[in-house]
């Protein structure tokens, strides 16, 4: 099949321009800094000498959730800038370069072109989430206790369905437009737009935001499910490949 | 080979395509020229699938360009203009996976990229990034790839543009001996090439074609005897051209520095009374003679006239 050496190409493309690389490196660092912050942020704070009288004292003692939690902020920070900006130029700086016009001329169909792109950074980003969810267990272990493997497991899974989300919608965006600056431009609106209305109350339970309070608390054993979250995430991913082909089949290059 | 029917392109209220026909045989090398803006590369990306026509019919080799993309591809070897690789790969690992696309085997792969690099002459450089490469070697390397699959149709937008004399030789006789093999479509605004290689030309202006003919038949029949001279001066030279203007058996007159360029009606004519003109005006030549007229001023004829 077309799609697997179209992706074969992808992959190598994510590793020699040093794409894996980069976004490995920045997950794994915020992957590895969140137990650390979470243990010396309170030291920090108790050394600082003007501290007023009584105010150490009031600073709760570090604990696994304070690691958790960290992890979860840190990562759906950077992941999502990361996601946007490693997928903005993903099919705008092909047209624009004429790449894209020169390889459809050979038999690649537009959705395995599109697919392609999609998997290759879904795989790139799950790399990174592996290494970066091994650097954090390893050091709230040392620091604190270990953390539940079945439960970690689906925090990050959870996590790299936000991240796919994320991929998917400035993928599109990278399909309507015809410049990488325009992608970029669309795909931010669209995290805005994403995140805004997710913060809103009841909006918010169906909205990727949610997975990743779902992911923390399942690893701190409590919490309620956001499977509406969940599935709304799916289809979210599956409406934005799907716009994105519709768009791109009759897309003239 | 390529049968175009009544194809229209519309972008908005520009008809980069207005009711184009063309035909062209297996085995053809086909010059397609026009000036800018004429709906040369708007055809082109037609007959690649980038492009969809707003009317009309085209097919290659009997594939409908509407209905089978797949197909298509497999049948047709396309150069851009506008050349565009990925800079990280080698020409090897670019060739190569052109050739998995393909469905070539890993030892046709490795025999195809072989050849096709010392046939545009990049073997020396095959295992370099082609991010660092010179629009020359890029536009040599975009023939190789459009040539991967052994394509029943090669279309070429400008293959020779960017290429040194040198350079240019080498890939015109590439594409006469590629004629052999398949039906070439090449448009190129360098006319003493086209004339050299093509043994049919198109003339498309405003998005029709204003003629089609095997080049010999072409030139048999619109072009007109033209006489060149040198004089000493310029001024001289713009003098005599003025006096020759309004003379009723001179078809245009064009001055180029000390040169005068001049189209006839009336060969026999012009012959016995151009010396004498010069001769009344005072004007001294350096050089005169009766020349072959080129491709290009038929061209020029027949563009000029479609456009006035």
């Amino acid at each position: 099949m077309n799609f697997f050496i179209v992706l074969r190409k992808e992959l190598t493309e994510q590793w020699r321009t040093k794409r894996l690389l980069i976004v490995t490196a920045v997950l794994a660092a915020f992957g590895l800094a969140s137990p650390l912050l979470a243990k010396f942020t309170p030291e920090l704070l108790k050394s600082i000498p003007s501290m007023p009288a009584g105010f150490a004292e009031m600073i709760p003692a570090p604990s696994v959730a304070d690691a958790v939690g960290q992890y979860v902020k840190n990562l759906s920070q950077f992941g999502i800038l990361l996601a946007l900006l490693m997928s903005m130029g993903a099919v705008a700086q092909e047209k624009e370069r004429g790449t894209a016009a020169m390889m459809l001329t050979h038999p690649v169909s537009r959705l395995n072109f599109l697919l392609a792109k999609f998997t290759a950074l879904g795989v790139v980003f799950a790399f990174s989430l592996v290494v970066a969810a091994l650097g954090c267990w390893y050091y709230t272990l040392l620091l604190f206790e270990a953390l539940p493997w079945g439960p970690y497991l689906a925090l990050n899974g959870l996590m790299l369905v936000v991240f796919l989300v994320y991929i998917a919608v400035t993928l599109l965006c990278s399909t309507l437009v015809h410049t990488q600056g325009a992608a970029a431009g669309l795909a931010f609106a669209a995290l805005v737009l994403v995140a805004g209305v997710g913060s809103l109350p009841l909006i918010g339970e169906y909205f990727p935001g949610r997975l990743f309070s779902w992911g923390g608390a399942l690893v701190l054993g409590g919490g309620s499910p956001a499977w509406p979250a969940f599935w709304v995430s799916l289809g979210l991913i599956a409406a934005a490949l799907l716009v994105a082909w519709l768009v791109f089949r009759r897309q003239e290059l | 080979m390529i049968q175009i029917e009544n194809l229209h392109k519309h972008y908005g209220a520009v008809h980069a395509l207005d009711g184009l026909n063309m035909t062209i045989e297996a085995g053809t090398v086909f010059g397609f020229l026009g000036p800018n803006g004429a709906g040369k590369t708007t055809t082109l990306r037609i007959l690649t699938g980038l492009a969809r026509g707003t009317s009309g019919r085209a097919t290659v080799g009997g594939v409908d360009l509407n209905t089978d993309g797949r197909t298509l591809s497999r049948r047709i070897g396309y150069l851009p203009e506008e050349l565009a690789f990925y800079p990280w790969m080698t020409p090897r690992e670019f060739l190569d996976y052109l050739g998995r696309l393909h469905r070539l085997s890993a030892a046709e792969r490795s025999d195809r990229t072989r050849e096709l690099l010392v046939l545009v002459n990049l073997e020396e450089v095959g295992k370099r990034r082609i991010g660092g490469f010179s629009r020359g070697m890029r536009q040599r390397l975009g023939l190789a790839a459009a040539l991967v699959h052994k394509p029943e149709v090669l279309l070429l937008d400008e293959p020779i543009s960017a290429l040194d004399p040198a350079g240019r030789k080498e890939v015109l006789d590439l594409i006469e001996r590629l004629s052999e093999q398949c039906t070439v479509l090449m448009s190129s605004h360098i006319l003493a090439d086209v004339e050299r290689v093509c043994n049919v030309v198109g003339i498309i202006a405003k998005g029709r074609m204003i003629v089609q003919s095997p080049r010999e038949a072409l030139m048999e029949r619109y072009a007109q005897p033209v006489f060149e001279a040198e004089t000493t001066d310029t001024a001289s030279a713009c003098r005599w051209a003025d006096r020759l203007r309004v003379q009723p058996w001179t078809a245009a007159v064009s001055v180029d520095g000390d040169r005068v360029r001049v189209t006839v009606k009336e060969v026999a004519r012009a012959r016995k009374e151009l010396l004498a003109s010069a001769v009344a005006q005072d004007v001294v030549l350096r050089r005169y003679e009766e020349v072959r007229p080129s491709l290009e001023d038929v061209f020029l004829q027949l563009v000029g006239r479609e456009l006035s």
